[in-house]
């Protein structure tokens, strides 16, 4: 028997899909901009193991004297990204869905067995509700990163006007360094993400779309237990709602 | 029973049907929304350009947005909000040089040089440097930022603009809104907003780490602007204007931002 699971509401999933393209933007824009002045390496004992960025990178994407067409579409687009993360907040919070995102105190030692699971090191799983430990901990960083993307990038954008921004950043370098490695951040969270979600596979990936998941159940022992527990109706909401919170008989995901 | 659905409307659909919905409507309007947004960015990224004019060289909706922009982050400008200065041992001994542009013509003789004040309604003021360097001399040392993204600490001594304006009685000029300044060939040429002009940092340099300018700093006089990025920090100032409207501009003419304030 199939039964709707309501997942993730319309704000988060309209925020999301609006935040990709314009995240998109402001990295290459973003790109546009470092081309001009590219000094950062990764350099330890003296040696640069990382150049940002080789010749042929830049050649590929059509980087190079490009700077006055960045700087225009960063300064533009910048705003739908502040926007649209303001407005995503103000609705995680207001809403109070704030508390199936943020990690607990237990998470950060749950998200070690949901890596130690997903490396095929441990068998069993952590617990998985609406977004499991290492969930809560990547999607609640993310956010605070791209927190963190406005605040130094407005340090390093009007230096002298918001220069307790710039101090809070520790400094015009530092803001500069900060607001590129985030974007760095955001290309790793980006890989990950998408492995990720291509594993979950398309249950779990429509519920970003459309919002909600379908799960399969074998109907007697649903009925069973939903009449035990409640002694009332077997309306399928109920029985979904009690399975998805009953941890010794999880339901299953189907396609 | 195909009927009673039908009267009863959605409620009654089987869970399978509610799913297919549900998957059409969130899925056309994925992909519908999804074809707008491209479109959109199509359209933006191949807008004609802007009339050439005071500004050129970018996108027209690129260029409103730079001005709304700018309109916006001036709301947050003032004279009270000053740069960062540093001590003299921070100060580059070998300042950066990026930009030849307007003062390449290798006959230009600094001793002959004199600044022209258009102080409007045909009325030009003729200054030497000596008349510049009698007004109280002040010092900076701060980070230089170019648009580039690169900055650098140098340190420079000058005349205030502000002092400079008093001094020259152009106060009734300094009510409008811009100042414009150009190299003697006029092929650089800069314009800014008052308020960041009359900036208590906005000085008119003939001093670098403690010696004369040196040509390709941009001797005799020069402006340094810490406000502004250093594409506004015209070398070797031939001319000074006032106006209402925006003077022309070097870089505002190539697709940057007019305003550059920082």
């Amino acid at each position: 028997m199939k039964i709707i699971k309501e997942k993730h509401p319309f704000v988060m999933r309209w925020t999301h899909w609006v935040n990709f393209p314009i995240l998109t933007i402001m990295i290459w824009s973003g790109l546009l901009i470092y081309w001009a002045n590219d000094v950062y390496t990764v350099t330890i004992f003296g040696h640069s193991f990382v150049n940002f960025f080789p010749d042929w990178f830049y050649k590929v994407l059509h980087i190079p004297h490009r700077l006055a067409e960045g700087m225009a579409f960063h300064f533009l687009f910048m705003w739908f990204f502040t926007l649209n993360g303001f407005f995503y907040i103000l609705y995680t919070i207001l809403s109070g869905k704030w508390r199936e995102l943020v990690p607990q105190k237990k998470s950060f030692k749950e998200a070690w067995l949901v890596l130690l699971h997903d490396l095929h090191i441990r068998k069993t799983t952590a617990p998985q509700n609406k977004y499991n430990a290492a969930q809560r901990i990547a999607y609640t960083a993310i956010i605070v990163m791209g927190l963190g993307s406005v605040v130094t990038g407005l340090a390093i954008y009007k230096p002298v006007q918001f220069y307790w921004l710039t101090w809070i950043c520790g400094g015009y370098h530092l803001a500069r360094i900060l607001h590129f490695a985030l974007t760095l951040g955001y290309v790793l969270f980006f890989v990950i993400h998408v492995v990720q979600v291509t594993l979950a596979g398309w249950n779990n990936f429509r519920s970003v779309i459309s919002g909600f998941e379908v799960l399969e159940m074998s109907p007697p022992v649903a009925v069973e237990m939903a009449a035990e527990e409640t002694n009332t109706s077997t309306d399928q909401d109920n029985i979904a709602d009690q399975v998805m919170d009953d941890p010794i008989h999880p339901a299953e995901n189907i396609q | 029973m195909k009927m009673s659905i039908k009267k009863k409307g959605k409620k009654l659909l089987s869970v399978e049907q509610r799913i297919k919905r549900r998957n059409f409507i969130s899925f056309a309007s994925f992909f519908l929304l999804g074809a707008a947004g491209l479109r959109g960015w199509k359209w933006l990224y191949h807008s004609p350009e802007e009339t050439p004019s005071i500004t050129a060289g970018m996108g027209k909706p690129l260029r409103r947005a730079l001005n709304k922009t700018e309109l916006f982050f001036r709301n947050f400008f003032s004279n009270k909000h000053l740069v960062q200065t540093y001590p003299k041992s921070m100060a580059a001994k070998k300042v950066r040089v990026n930009a030849h542009i307007g003062i390449e013509n290798e006959g230009f003789k600094p001793e002959s040089w004199q600044l022209a004040v258009v102080k409007g309604g045909g009325d030009i003021l003729s200054l030497t440097i000596e008349e510049i360097k009698s007004l109280p001399k002040t010092e900076i040392i701060y980070d230089f930022k170019c648009v580039e993204g690169w900055d650098q600490i140098q340190h420079w001594a000058a005349v205030k603009f502000v002092d400079f304006v008093s001094h020259f009685n152009l106060q009734q000029q300094a009510t409008m809104q811009y100042v414009g300044m150009e190299t003697p060939n006029g092929e650089y040429y800069i314009g800014l907003d008052m308020e960041s002009a009359l900036h208590p940092q906005t000085i008119l340099a003939y001093e670098m780490n403690e010696q004369p300018l040196t040509l390709e700093h941009g001797a005799p006089l020069r402006l340094i602007i810490p406000v502004k990025y250093g594409i506004k920090n015209l070398k070797r100032i031939g001319t000074i204007t006032f106006a209402n409207q925006r003077p022309h501009d070097y870089w505002a003419e190539r697709g940057y931002d007019y305003y550059s304030g920082l």
